[in-house]
């Protein structure tokens, strides 16, 4: 089994982790920049923060055979900081980095006028980019949250397949499929999503777009819950090919749209996945 | 999609890469991030060193370098440590590459540590240079990789590793067999008054 978990924030974990990860067939991940549970209050801590997702993060996944792909914004919640506006015009910079496979996590939080700033440039940062866009759907008001933030992407003129939804659950999946869209899914033990709900969303909605994640990081959250996922589809049915399309072929065909994956990895996606510019330069 | 609407890559992407810098040298740090994939994996570094030697033409070249290395991800700060001893001076070069050296030395980026210590370590003072030199012995950096090694290594790096030896010792562990080839060439040449000589590697 091989796993490639799109949204896992490694920056929290230990190396035990990146062993346990290995042992269990993670092969790849993306870190998404994201929030530290400790708000930033300077710009500058947001270059460092970037500044590692670009470098000693890589280089420690490397030292376990793990590749480490990133991707750079300023996040829903500290875009209503004011001191931190800065930080947009950061995020170009750090969009022309070799292991950036996208803009994220944008969207909203509490959906301010502050965020639909920060979440509007940042998607055309990503158009003029050449990049796929990783959207945080909000945990409160969830499912209006998810509307506004499918209307924001129509209205940026960003195609629809090259932006996922994360977190999403029973109630907002419907509606980020029928606006062509990737789902995204984020397993946390006893919250957001868990194994067998999200067999359950397989089952119902196909294994095609839909992106399946750990999200581990400094909260309780489980960098194997990718694996159990697998695991429990393959228990309910599914074949080795429909996982691996969840867990491998997905996550290459949609990040491979930066071009930027590794040959080693985009090449290692099935021959279906292969017509998808997965490879570097192909968009 | 589309081959004709592709950007020119290989050495026509260069070339014009390298105008870029030269017309406008604001835009040097966003083309020597692209040339991770415009060029092919193994012209990456002597592309950005071509791109980084017009950087050194533009005005206040020599202080831009410092901000494209702080700003570059780990390839680029590799990519401009290994360029700098074919880099032209404009006047001031080793005064601005020092503090990058040393922040590549303070790194736990074994691959930052080893380029530090290549031919522009020789603007490195002693002091700086052992530490780099120990620090490759703990991180099982191969010593080969240590520039002018057998000329720059003193009786002071034999104290060091051999403090670091005896750690090892104590702790049942062994230096890597080039460390203890050093030590031992150092300990000898300070015994006999010997000449040292490089160690193998």
């Amino acid at each position: 089994m091989r796993i490639f978990d799109p949204h896992i924030h490694m920056t929290s974990r230990t190396t035990d982790d990146y062993s346990a990860m290995a042992a269990a067939g993670v092969k790849a991940v993306v870190e998404p920049a994201f929030w530290l549970g400790q708000p930033r209050t300077c710009p500058g801590s947001f270059a460092d923060y970037f500044d590692s997702l670009v470098g000693w993060e890589p280089y420690r996944a490397g030292q376990f055979g793990i590749r480490h792909y990133a991707t750079i914004a300023l996040n829903p919640k500290e875009a209503n900081d004011l001191r931190l506006t800065p930080v947009l015009d950061m995020v170009p910079r750090y969009l022309a980095k070799e292991n950036v496979v996208a803009v994220g996590e944008i969207g909203y939080d509490t959906m301010t006028p502050q965020e639909d700033t920060a979440f509007a440039a940042q998607l055309a940062m990503a158009m003029t980019a050449g990049l796929p866009a990783l959207v945080h759907t909000p945990h409160r008001d969830k499912a209006r949250g998810t509307a506004r933030s499918l209307a924001v992407v129509a209205e940026s003129g960003i195609g629809a397949d090259l932006v996922v939804l994360d977190h999403l659950n029973e109630v907002t999946v419907r509606q980020v499929r029928d606006a062509g869209c990737w789902a995204g899914f984020s397993l946390y033990p006893e919250t957001k999503m868990t194994p067998g709900r999200m067999v359950e969303l397989l089952k119902k909605y196909g294994t095609e777009r839909m992106l399946v994640n750990s999200a581990a990081d400094w909260g309780r959250s489980d960098p194997l819950l990718t694996v159990r996922t697998a695991e429990a589809m393959l228990a309910s049915g599914f074949t080795e090919a429909a996982v691996d399309q969840v867990f491998w072929g997905n996550p290459t065909e949609f990040f491979g749209r930066s071009g930027r994956l590794t040959p080693a990895i985009a090449g290692a996606a099935d021959e279906a996945y292969a017509g998808n510019s997965i490879t570097r330069g192909g968009r | 999609m589309n081959p004709a609407a592709a950007p020119p890559s290989g050495p026509h992407w260069l070339a014009e890469a390298q105008a870029g810098v030269l017309r406008d040298p604001d835009t040097a740090g966003t083309l020597i991030a692209a040339a991770a994939r415009e060029l092919p994996p193994a012209g990456v570094t002597r592309g950005r060193a071509v791109l980084l030697a017009a950087v050194l033409r533009a005005d206040a070249g020599v202080a831009r370098l410092a901000t494209l290395y702080r700003h570059g991800d780990s390839g680029e700060k590799l990519d401009l440590l290994r360029a700098l001893p074919l880099l032209p001076d404009p006047g001031g070069l080793p005064a601005a590459a020092i503090p990058l050296l040393r922040d590549a030395l303070r790194s736990n980026d074994d691959r930052l540590v080893a380029a530090a210590l290549g031919p522009y370590s020789d603007h490195l003072d002693q002091a700086a240079w052992r530490h780099g030199v120990l620090k490759c012995v703990f991180l099982g950096v191969p010593l080969a990789r240590v520039h002018r090694l057998g000329e720059r290594a003193d009786a002071e790096l034999a104290v060091m590793i051999g403090g670091l030896a005896a750690e090892r010792d104590a702790a049942g562990r062994r230096l890597p067999p080039d460390a203890a080839a050093l030590l031992r060439h150092l300990t000898a040449a300070t015994t006999d008054d010997q000449p040292v000589t490089p160690a193998e590697g």
